[in-house]
């Protein structure tokens, strides 16, 4: 065999360039990442907003407008917790992760790929969710602070979603139970959380238990964005709470970057 | 000469009472192709995982390429190819995009294309793992592990479930490697394969070494002839270097026709499965004996 020399040395920034690349191509190949992870909340919106879309919440409100937070917010918390941490107990299961670990790649090399995958699946899911909104459910884009806003809830509640998610996956035993365990989880803050029912509506013990996890919190900080001023007085709070949620997301990533970092490993529990 | 490519000493793995690897010792030199053959279970793939620094052992010295695996650096893995036991049915890459994306991560990779010419899978280029057969997916793991032209190569049971055609393929590939100067380190449970691949084979059973040899030093084991025969009522065996010599005298001694006679040359494989048959009868009794005292 001849030899061809690479005219590269590879970098940090190379490898992890070259990683994202494929991480994209994984979940865009992927049917289930693309039905289940990317496209379901842009069914449930159109679904929804097209049966309660005429209902009104609040002084000028609908329902849609209501529900178009809480599916950015719901897609952030699908993408970087759901899909990550399934998809990295398959890749355990399946000795994909062990493949990777036996490369150069440094291993912060290819979280930040992931990270960054989760943050471009993310940007381009939320686009399409306000431009439905926008489109179809007379939703407004935020202006002047709003995007200021928007940027740290997102980022916020991508980190705390994406540690969660490294997190989860090696507390999973293995891939088969990852659904099963995640899905039920994730539909029951989907309902707590101001996502599929509006926050007030639903009993108060119900409102302090979804007050613990993170989704009800990235919700209201959406709702901030998208809603108008006047509905900070109908939050159960009568307040945004933001101060409120950047601690409660960032205690959230805290603890997902403390047990991912003293749980992840490379290979299947049962291989040591 | 360097230092060599692989150093093990005294190692150990325990799992609970099972002693997977049980006092191993070895030194593979650069450049060389060793086999480590043994049947299922005894030790040859826990001994690769703890050189590629999967596992952790229980005890013992171990160094790949003047490094102790279990502090593998991203340095020392781009020295070192490995090809898993398993193979990933999975993954949306297509064989030349997966190769592609291998090559970037090293200095001086090969090139993809030939790699994919000197696996078989010019064809294939473009197809994702789940539409390759076994045996294509098995090719592709080999130009995976080799595409970073390293210096170190494990292949753990490289050929298990191939057809006899697609295991020649294989050998011709291995061979095509072994010439510049990469030390291959490979497990198989096929003695042919061993035979016809490597400068020297270890035979490892219940985690102990039983043999350590070159391929003819083990088919020298298997010099000695087995004369067969009945004798008063009882079936005798002698086992010698010169059976002629042997039978002469049996002849010579025995007037009537001899019942049963028989003078067998021992294959390779009857030196293997005596070999491994011995460690598994030894072990067995050690047992025996640990139960006894407990």
């Amino acid at each position: 065999m001849t030899t061809t020399r690479a005219s590269s040395v590879p970098t940090w920034m190379s490898m992890t360039r070259g990683r994202f690349v494929v991480e994209v191509k994984e979940f865009t190949r992927t049917r289930e990442q693309m039905v289940f992870i990317f496209f379901f909340p842009m069914m449930l919106l159109l679904l929804f907003g097209s049966v309660f879309g005429g209902q009104e919440i609040a002084d000028g409100v609908s329902f849609a407008q209501y529900f178009l937070p809480g599916m950015i917010a719901s897609g952030i918390l699908n993408t970087g917790f759901q899909s990550l941490a399934i998809s990295i107990a398959i890749d355990r299961d399946s000795d994909a992760l062990k493949r990777v670990h036996a490369t150069p790649l440094p291993a912060t090399a290819f979280f930040a790929a992931k990270v960054t995958q989760v943050l471009a699946v993310s940007v381009v899911q939320i686009a399409a969710l306000v431009a439905i909104g926008v489109a179809l459910y007379d939703a407004e884009l935020p202006t002047g602070s709003g995007w200021w806003t928007f940027t740290w809830v997102f980022l916020l509640g991508t980190a705390a979603s994406t540690t969660l998610g490294i997190a989860m996956s090696s507390l999973l035993r293995n891939a088969k139970a990852a659904s099963a365990i995640l899905t039920p989880l994730v539909l029951f803050l989907q309902f707590t959380s101001g996502v599929f029912l509006v926050y007030t509506q639903i009993p108060t013990f119900l409102q302090h238990v979804a007050a613990v996890f993170p989704l009800k919190w990235l919700a209201q900080g959406m709702r901030s964005v998208f809603l108008p001023e006047s509905f900070e007085a109908a939050e159960a709070s009568g307040s945004w709470q933001h101060p409120a949620t950047a601690i409660v997301l960032a205690l959230w990533m805290v603890l997902g970057l403390i047990v991912s970092v003293r749980t992840f490993r490379w290979t299947r529990h049962d291989d040591n | 000469m360097t230092e060599p490519a692989i150093t093990i000493a005294g190692l150990h793995k325990h799992y609970g009472d099972l002693h997977a690897v049980d006092g191993l010792d070895l030194e593979i030199p650069r450049g060389e192709v060793f086999a480590l053959l043994g049947p299922n279970g005894a030790g040859k793939s826990t001994t690769v995982e703890i050189l590629e620094g999967f596992r952790k052992r229980t005890a013992g010295d171990v160094s790949v390429l003047g490094v102790d695996p279990h502090h593998a650096t991203k340095q020392w893995r781009s020295r070192v190819g490995i090809m898993l036991q398993g193979t990933a049915e999975r993954g949306s890459l297509t064989a030349s995009e997966a190769l592609r994306y291998a090559a970037s991560l090293y200095t001086s990779p090969r090139g993809v294309d030939e790699m994919l010419e000197a696996v078989g899978l010019t064809e294939k280029a473009g197809s994702k793992p789940a539409t390759l057969s076994g045996g294509q997916r098995r090719r592709l793991d080999v130009a995976l592990a080799l595409i970073g032209r390293p210096e170190m190569v494990f292949l753990d049971e490289p050929t298990t479930g191939f057809d006899p055609e697609a295991r020649r393929q294989f050998w011709t590939l291995i061979e095509s490697v072994r010439g510049d100067g990469t030390t291959i380190l490979l497990t198989t449970h096929y003695l042919d394969e061993a035979d016809h691949l490597a400068d020297r084979i270890g035979i490892i059973a219940a985690g102990r070494m039983v043999a350590l040899d070159t391929p003819a030093g083990l088919r020298a084991r298997a010099a000695d002839a087995r004369v067969t025969w009945t004798e008063d009522g009882v079936t005798r065996t002698e086992e010698t270097a010169t059976p002629t010599a042997f039978l002469r005298e049996l002849l010579a001694r025995t007037p009537e026709e001899i019942a049963g006679l028989e003078v067998v040359h021992p294959s390779l494989e009857d030196v293997y499965l005596r070999l491994i048959g011995d460690a598994a009868n030894v072990s067995a009794g050690e047992d025996a004996t640990q139960e006894g005292s407990a």
